[in-house]
């Protein structure tokens, strides 16, 4: 066999990558290397590789575009932008007959993600659609505001992760993408224009898949992306003017921001030389208002809306017990030890892998809420979990086993 | 179809000084194959930008055909910017996959039907249409994704590296498909790469940028036979120009006891900012190599031989006198000189050959400004 001279670039390189059969084609590795989990659309080869307990997902692609790729997760990475974890760039493949084999880019499989034909592929809500939809626009706000432009903006390109009742949605393809300061009006435009595009022909591809049903108007759900950006992008960064007599505007401006899961980082706030009139624009926003408050109070580190949910079921908490004057961690505290965890630890080990602790918990919430309107009385969380176990989770199909036999991963 | 002007086009990107993309002035003719070529950093995605509309054009002008679209936005330009995307879509048909944008944009069935149809005819694919992707090659795949840009009919194709991804081989085959099925199409396309030898295989015309600044637009043969300057003469050509800049005196160039005979027209042009010194250009295949002795010749030591069936190169050092003195220079280096010889009398590494420029074939510069000196 002739000797491979592998190069591997990476930030803290698992030995474990040596391994891997990297004399073998991506295409021909063996099952049992292999974890079944459902994949997007791609023109590369792309497969999950269990490594060290947890799953890698690596991406035989052009070496330069390689490297470019992964320098470009590791910088989206430190903007706080929501994308995958790059694990490392490996050249120098060969086949044991000396042939050249293509480099791989390797990134971090996401825990608890999905691929938006996994969505459809099961029976799930009417407004599937939407709330992906929703959950893509938020992404791209949010890319966009660091200065990103992605170039490829598709369903296939990102993952959806459960987040409470709607979705949260990660970049998983740089490919096409470019970091700038800041991007042209023209940049933000063509980007949602090849979202649009991309996403009708997606769910045409759906439709014709007979996965989604003939009747759902898919342009007009490729259009709603392009409406709901512009309406968050305007919310975040227009400029609006007052009379100096209207500074309440100010504090509500800001907390509409917060509504919307955003901090302000820095406002501009200008007066014109009389100070009649005072004109105010967000300079700086960061996503995670919730996420970030739900952190600083208990140390939980979950998605933006299931973090709005938890905060709700802790502000309540504080009503129910007549605490809504004391110091707030330390009423957070309590209810993390006795709320929250003793819920989450009351689902039986086994069942736990199903779903994140925090979707869990919102799920919970759900049900008890929904089982408490049918007994006509408020069921205790407790009471609540043994059914949400026994009549929900228990019967809910394992959802990443299903989807990885379903074969619609591989047949692009 | 369409003509692209670019009118003092400028970008100066926010918090940079010096523009990216300097007064661009380049008219682009109707159905004509240009490309943009030039190193690393010079400009050339950034007037592809501007010309999509990606890049915020900071004075100046942009025209697509007689209209000002400065100001427009990308997706209202008309324009499609080719191999940006390629996923195809596994359940629709190879048809779907061509026409889908026009069922977007809500075209008749019966028009999307055709225009693919003419599309597929031109791409080979028309046996494929009613099937599934599944069943294409991967050479086919890609003609797919070239059909989705071409049954939009836009007035202007925009393609930026497109094979920086393909290896050597698929490069080159590649490079002649899109060539060919350009001319086929007749639809204006401007083409960027850093890569001279694609420029001058692909273009109809070549426009080479430097730091920003146009140095030349012309066919490939103007670029290789008369380059305007300097750098276009070292950048277009491989391998690259063998250039020096030396001392005038009584209508030669100097170069140490060898003397180059320089045409009176040309010694009269310089102007003080030359300094009495002249910049000479000689491609590999305009030495000739002559006895030991030849009056004027130049000693050159055989480094290595480039040996290519029909052509062979020696990249050699000036030895001798001249050796070491950093008279000349070459696309191989400081000093070194490329030689064509004949295939079938190749040196040995190691020897001294010596070289004479054949009359009429060196390139004149100022030493000055760089400017091509015509002579
Ligand atoms: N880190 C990851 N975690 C989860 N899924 C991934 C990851 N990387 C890739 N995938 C899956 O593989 C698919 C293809 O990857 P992508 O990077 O988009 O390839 P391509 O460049 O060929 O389009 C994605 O749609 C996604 O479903
Ligand atoms: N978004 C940007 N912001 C600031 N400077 C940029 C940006 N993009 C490119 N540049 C700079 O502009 C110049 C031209 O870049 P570019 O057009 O990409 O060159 P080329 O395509 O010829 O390699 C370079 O100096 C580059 O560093
Ligand atoms: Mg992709
Ligand atoms: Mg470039």
């Amino acid at each position: 066999m002739m000797a491979q001279n592998l190069q591997i670039t990476a930030a803290a390189p698992d030995p474990a990558l040596l391994d891997l059969p990297w004399d073998v084609p991506l295409e021909e590795w063996p099952a049992d290397v292999l974890a079944a989990l459902p994949r997007g659309i791609s023109r590369h080869v792309v497969r999950f590789v269990k490594l060290s307990g947890r799953v890698i997902a690596v991406k035989e692609i052009g070496e330069s575009v390689a490297y470019r790729e992964y320098e470009l997760l590791r910088q989206l990475r430190r903007l706080d932008a929501p994308s995958v974890e790059p694990v490392g760039v490996i050249t120098g493949r060969r086949s044991p007959d000396g042939e050249p084999l293509e480099a791989v880019l390797i990134t971090q499989h996401l825990q608890f993600s999905l691929p938006y034909r996994a969505l459809f592929s099961n029976t799930l809500q009417p407004d599937t659609a939407t709330r992906l939809i929703d959950a893509l626009a938020v992404l791209l706000v949010r890319l966009h505001l660091s200065g990103f432009y992605w170039g490829d903006v598709s369903l296939s390109n990102t993952l959806f992760r459960r987040d409470a009742e709607s979705f949260a949605a990660y970049l998983v393809d740089a490919e096409t993408g470019d970091l700038h300061n800041k991007l042209t009006d023209g940049q933000r435009s063509y980007d949602l224009e090849i979202a649009r595009v991309n996403i009708i022909g997606e769910l045409m591809d759906l439709v014709a898949g007979e996965f989604l049903d003939e009747e759902e108007d898919t342009v007009a759900i490729g259009a709603m992306l392009v409406e709901r950006y512009e309406e968050l992008w305007t919310a975040l960064t227009d400029e609006e003017s007052f009379t100096a007599d209207a500074r309440w505007r100010v504090a509500a401006r800001i907390e509409r921001l917060n509504d919307l899961g955003f901090d302000v980082g820095e406002l501009d706030i200008m007066t014109d030389i009389d100070g009649t009139t005072v004109r105010i624009q967000p300079k700086v926003v960061d996503a995670g208002h919730h996420s970030r408050r739900l952190m600083r109070l208990t140390g939980l580190d979950v998605q933006e809306n299931q973090a709005r949910r938890l905060l709700n079921d802790l502000d309540a908490h504080a009503a129910a017990t007549d605490r809504q004057n004391d110091e707030e961690s330390f009423v957070a505290h309590d209810w993390l030890t006795q709320v929250f965890e003793p819920a989450v630890r009351a689902v039986p080990r086994e069942l736990r892998r199903k779903l994140e602790p925090a979707q869990v918990f919102h799920e919970l919430l759900d049900h008890r809420w929904f089982i408490s309107k049918e007994r006509g009385r408020d069921v205790p969380l407790a009471e609540a979990v043994d059914s949400y176990v026994t009549d929900v989770l228990r019967h809910r199909p394992d959802e990443l086993a299903v989807l990885g036999a379903s074969g619609l991963a591989d047949d692009a | 179809m369409a003509t692209v002007t670019f009118d003092k086009a400028t970008r100066i990107y926010p918090g940079t000084e010096r523009p990216a993309v300097d007064a661009l002035d380049l008219a682009v003719e109707d159905g004509e194959f240009l490309v943009l070529v030039g190193p690393s950093g010079c400009g050339k995605s950034t007037s592809l930008r501007m010309l999509a509309g990606l890049e915020d054009v900071n004075a100046g002008r942009i025209l697509i055909g007689d209209r000002d679209v400065t100001d427009v936005q990308p997706k209202d330009r008309d324009i499609a910017m080719v191999f940006q995307n390629y996923a195809l879509y596994p359940h629709m048909t190879v048809a779907d996959n061509m026409g889908f944008a026009l069922k977007i944009a809500g075209k008749p069935k019966a028009e999307i039907r055709s225009r693919v149809e003419e599309a597929a005819k031109i791409l080979d694919l028309t046996e494929y249409l009613d099937r599934k992707p599944k069943a294409l090659s991967g050479g086919q795949r890609q003609r797919v994704a070239m059909g989705r840009a071409i049954v939009r009919q836009p007035q202007v194709f925009l393609m930026d590296e497109p094979l920086s991804n393909l290896d050597a081989k698929l490069r080159v085959q590649t490079r002649t498909q899109i060539a060919s099925l350009q001319r086929r199409l007749g639809v204006t396309t401007v083409y960027v790469t850093h890569d001279q030898t694609e420029a001058l295989t692909m273009g109809d015309r070549i426009a080479v940028l430097k730091d920003g600044l146009l140095q030349q637009v012309g066919t490939p043969r103007d670029m290789y036979d008369t380059p305007a300057n300097v750098f276009v003469a070292g950048f277009i050509g491989s391998p690259a120009m063998n250039l020096g800049t030396f001392s005038l005196a009584e209508g030669y160039a100097q170069l140490g006891s060898t003397k180059i005979s320089v045409p009176r027209t040309a010694v009269t042009a310089l102007g003080a900012d030359d300094n009495a010194k002249i910049t000479i250009g000689f491609r590999p295949e305009s030495l000739d190599v002559v006895p030991a002795g030849t009056p004027d010749s130049i000693p050159v030591l055989v480094n290595i031989v480039e040996e290519l069936g029909s052509d062979a190169f020696v990249y050699g050092e000036l030895t001798g006198e001249l050796g070491s003195k950093g008279l000349l220079h070459s696309g191989a280096g400081e000093d070194q000189v490329i030689v064509r010889v004949d295939p079938r009398k190749v040196p040995a590494k190691g020897e001294t050959i010596h070289v004479t420029i054949r009359t009429g074939e060196q390139h004149l510069f100022h030493a000055g400004s760089g400017l091509r000196i015509d002579a």
